[in-house]
């Protein structure tokens, strides 16, 4: 894991370094587009999913703001990571991001994608989410309100807005680092191939 | 010119039906006593779609569906005349009648049956079973009522009928606009008929495995399909109209009724709405088309 570990402190430097002035108009209007509508992915991993459907229901109303659902990744703007990751889920959060379409980002909740938080020496849980995946935005709480939801979003919407948040590229150049962390803990097979009448085949009908 | 009297269609179209569409989300937000989004919203969320990348190809077929769908939505609006009286922004409705329309209407849903057959998403062929069932059912008060209005006025002209009404025909012949209006609302997928989408149960339906710059084509088609059905109706029913205003005040009033219903009422199941729609509605069509008949002789 050190190797891991030293290779992502360099991606962070390089992140520090990089230009971003070249962003032309078009851009700047694109992604003032994207920042006014946010797709989520109806998707919940752990606790933190219970704080999700009032953050989108008439009491907190996330839609004033452009944030609304999706029923498939394929629609979906931003995942949700809402709390403790078992390696079981891992492999379905993994393969769900896989499947969004570009740009895509990532908001972790609660401690436990931060450090693994009260999980931290579970046997069946990851510790780190940003070693299997690059991560957006956090929203630290244990779990966060949907007032804390909400502020994260908008501090998304900011990055997004200045085209900050590329986390999507990152994971494309540097995902040889994320498929081997990724292979040791969910071995060779972490998604299956996209084929698209998969369930045709093996496992399937 | 009549490249310019289409494009003017299709303009107004595009930009009325993308804010018919964000009002229908503000209002219902209204409705669920939230705030809810600006009115642009659904603008923003097409723009923002024609700039992403496409998650998945399925082959030709794939990429067809949603431009059968949105040529059908086009050709349907330019067949439909927005004024009786001018001859602006008549379109091509000299050159097709109202079977033509009622013809195009169902290229849209059939395109997209194609394109999401191709697909194998269990969600989408769920869903465009549950369109193509529902759309049996849908037709049948709607054609029976514009087959009465089309005999009443021994014409199949849509200017002809829209013009031939001393009071509206919603107000002459009630029992047809009722049926029709049945039909409309589900048309225009609203509550209790909103079994192809329906969020929750089928994942978005026959869109399921759409994404990016074809989602935003879906997303603009049906703007313009709605807006087409509207002028439809008002043509038909609510005495057409003679200016933008007019169009644009009757058009919302429509709508505006269409939304408060959808808003009411939970969704059926989809037994129980063709039910519905074969039972009730298309009685009290029949029944208007009796009573149409009898007083017109």
């Amino acid at each position: 894991m050190e190797e891991g570990f030293l290779k992502e402190q360099q991606i962070m430097e390089n992140d520090l370094n990089s230009d971003t002035s070249h962003k032309s108009s078009v851009d700047f209007l694109m992604n003032w587009f994207r920042k006014r509508s946010i797709f989520v992915l109806a998707y919940g991993t752990g606790c933190g999913a219970i704080e999700m459907p009032p953050t989108f229901t008439s009491r907190y109303d996330a839609e004033r703001l452009g944030i609304r659902g999706a029923a498939t990744p394929r629609q979906a703007d931003v995942i949700i990571v809402s709390g403790y990751c078992s390696y079981k889920t891992l492999r379905r959060i993994i393969r769900t991001y896989e499947q969004m379409a570009n740009p895509k980002y990532v908001l972790a909740l609660g401690s436990c994608t931060v450090n693994g938080g009260m999980y931290w020496d579970s046997y069946n849980t990851i510790k780190k989410l940003e070693d299997y995946m690059p991560v957006d935005m956090y929203v630290n709480g244990c779990m966060p309100r949907p007032e804390s939801i909400l502020e994260g979003f908008i501090e998304l919407q900011k990055e997004i807005a200045e085209g900050k948040a590329s986390s999507w590229q990152k994971y494309e150049e540097n995902y040889e680092f994320y498929r081997k962390n990724q292979e040791a803990v969910l071995g060779k097979t972490v998604a299956p191939a996209y084929d698209a009448d998969w369930y045709l085949y093996d496992g399937g009908l | 010119m009549i490249v310019f009297d289409l494009l003017g269609m299709f303009l107004s179209a595009y930009m009325v039906g993308f804010l018919y569409y964000g009002l229908y989300r503000n209002i219902t937000a209204r409705f669920q006593r939230r705030i809810g989004p600006t009115v642009l919203q659904s603008f923003y969320d097409s723009i923002k779609f024609f700039s992403k990348e496409e998650s998945i190809s399925h082959g030709w077929m794939f990429y067809l569906g949603p431009v059968i769908m949105a040529t059908g939505a086009v050709m349907t609006l330019f067949f439909i005349p927005f004024f009786y009286k001018s001859e602006s922004f008549s379109g091509l409705s000299q050159y097709g009648n109202l079977f033509v329309v009622l013809y195009l209407m169902m290229l849209g849903p059939l395109g997209n049956a194609m394109g999401v057959g191709v697909t194998g998403n269990p969600f989408a062929a769920m869903g465009i079973t549950r369109g193509l069932t529902r759309l049996f059912a849908m037709e049948l008060p709607f054609y029976i009522a514009v087959i009465a209005l089309m005999s009443i006025n021994h014409s199949a002209d849509i200017a002809t009928i829209a013009a031939n009404q001393p009071t509206m025909n919603a107000i002459e012949y009630p029992l047809l606009f009722i049926a029709a209006m049945f039909s409309f609302v589900a048309m225009m997928g609203q509550s209790p008929f909103d079994v192809v989408g329906a969020p929750v149960e089928v994942y978005s339906g026959p869109a399921a495995e759409f994404s990016g710059k074809f989602l935003a084509l879906l997303m603009s088609q049906s703007s313009i399909m709605s807006f087409a059905k509207l002028v439809l109706m008002v043509n038909l029913f609510i005495g057409g109209a003679e200016g933008f205003l007019e169009l644009l005040g009757k058009t919302f009033v429509l709508f505006l009724f269409v939304i408060a219903f959808g808003a009411m009422y939970g969704r059926f199941k989809t037994p129980q709405s063709v039910d519905f729609l074969v039972k009730v509605p298309t009685a009290i069509a029949v029944v208007g088309l009796v009573l149409a008949t009898l007083g017109g002789q």
